[in-house]
């Protein structure tokens, strides 16, 4: 039985990991660049839609390979997969959005060790037909980005305070003694904000983890 | 000398890999739950960083930076694009191959830091530094006293932050808030604590 694009099943694929199992909150892969390129907001969509990309892409390529790879050397075939991948997105960020691309530096390489990509690989692309983990690889991406830019979101409102380069807070705030959190701006609001949106988010989906 | 010991101190306090970058984020949430094993990690990770550095930078320095292939006549030929697949490669052959080291030449440190050697591969820490070092125009000594460091840095904060969790159990935690939430604030903290030794130099 052949399913339709939007069939109820494909929908879950999708739907899934932006909630109840989404790979960042739930499952807590692809840390590293969830909190290094949040301070602002522009930064953080161009990362979702490079992650978005690779993830897809390399989940479809790896679902058309997964009968061909020996089991022992799957790890770096995957790798290489994903690496090549990445080396394109960022060609052409340095063609396109030249600033971006400064700005992004390594953390754009090192989607390659950004565990939600290899993850998926493993966990969904070796078991299944390329059409679903494509979806997957949509999902997961989407799942990742949500958190992503809910961390910028804050970061950039507090830390700078702007939205999407908009400045929300009037100058006559700032007259009558407003300052902007220089902590958001540095490493520990972003431990600290990531620590409060899973705990918001798990309460919400009921996730709790034995310890 | 006392540029390298700045190098040291600059990664291990002041821009240290995991608290101000944000590399091996992955495993450090995940294998802190116990002391020993975190040991165990950090040991291992210091260890690879320490031989992946200088490998990586010499695999950049004559093969891969622009005109760096002048000795085989080709110096027009620029191959940095291909830092991101080369690095990667070398790191997981390394792994590789200190695995295969340790179990043939020392099985009791195979077995205590062996089940940690795959997951070093995609540890983000490693291939970070390697593109660090690239970017920061570093030498060969220089390189393998950053990966050292680096290595250090991460031991550092993965075992505080094991030894702390440690404690957080005898505390009341709300219960969507146990485990990686915690960790999370926890290294919100001591990433605070650290930011403390900024500006320090010899």
């Amino acid at each position: 039985m052949k399913l339709g694009l939007f069939s109820s099943k494909n929908k879950k694929i999708i739907k899934d990991p932006l909630m109840g199992e989404n790979p960042i909150s739930i499952h807590v892969l692809g840390i590293c660049s969830a909190l290094a390129i949040t301070t602002k907001i522009d930064t953080a969509i161009v990362m979702t839609i490079a992650v978005v990309a690779v993830l897809s892409i390399s989940n479809t390529v790896i679902s058309l390979l997964r009968n061909n790879i020996p089991n022992k050397v799957r790890i770096i075939i995957q790798m290489s997969v994903v690496a090549s991948l990445v080396i394109i997105i960022d060609q052409i960020l340095m063609a396109y959005m030249y600033d971006m691309s400064k700005l992004l530096g390594v953390f754009l390489g090192l989607i390659i060790t950004n565990c939600i990509v290899l993850g998926r690989a493993e966990a969904f692309a070796m078991q299944n037909s390329p059409g679903k983990a494509f979806l997957d690889g949509i999902g997961n991406g989407l799942g990742y980005g949500t958190i992503l830019i809910a961390v910028a979101f804050f970061r950039e409102m507090f830390g700078f305070g702007s939205i999407y380069g908009a400045q929300i807070i009037s100058d006559q705030m700032y007259l009558s003694g407003y300052e902007n959190n220089g902590l958001m701006i540095l490493s520990p609001g972003a431990f600290f904000i990531l620590g409060l949106i899973v705990w918001a988010h798990r309460s919400y989906t009921k996730v709790i983890d034995k310890e | 000398m006392q540029h390298y010991i700045n190098i040291i101190i600059n990664s291990v306090f002041i821009e240290n890999i995991l608290l101000v970058y944000f590399l091996g984020m992955c495993s450090f949430l995940s294998i802190s739950k116990k002391v020993e094993t975190s040991i165990g990690l950090g040991f291992a990770v210091i260890f690879v960083l320490s031989i992946t550095a200088p490998a990586n930078w010499a695999i950049n320095e004559y093969f891969l930076a622009d005109g760096a292939l002048a000795w085989a006549g080709l110096g027009e030929l620029n191959l940095d694009f291909l830092q991101y697949i080369v690095f990667i490669s070398v790191i997981a052959a390394m792994v590789q191959l200190v695995e295969m080291f340790m179990d043939r030449f020392s099985p009791s440190l195979y077995v205590n830091l062996g089940i940690f050697l795959p997951l070093i591969t995609v540890n983000c820490s490693i291939l970070g530094t390697s593109l660090f070092l690239v970017e920061r125009e570093y030498g060969l000594v220089e390189s393998t006293v950053y990966g050292f460091g680096s290595g250090l840095g991460f031991f550092l904060a993965i075992v505080s932050l094991a030894t702390i969790r440690k404690r957080m159990r005898y505390s009341n935690v709300p219960p969507a808030l146990r485990g990686v939430g915690m960790a999370m604030l926890l290294t919100g903290l001591i990433s605070m604590a650290f930011l403390g030794f900024s500006g320090i130099s010899l």
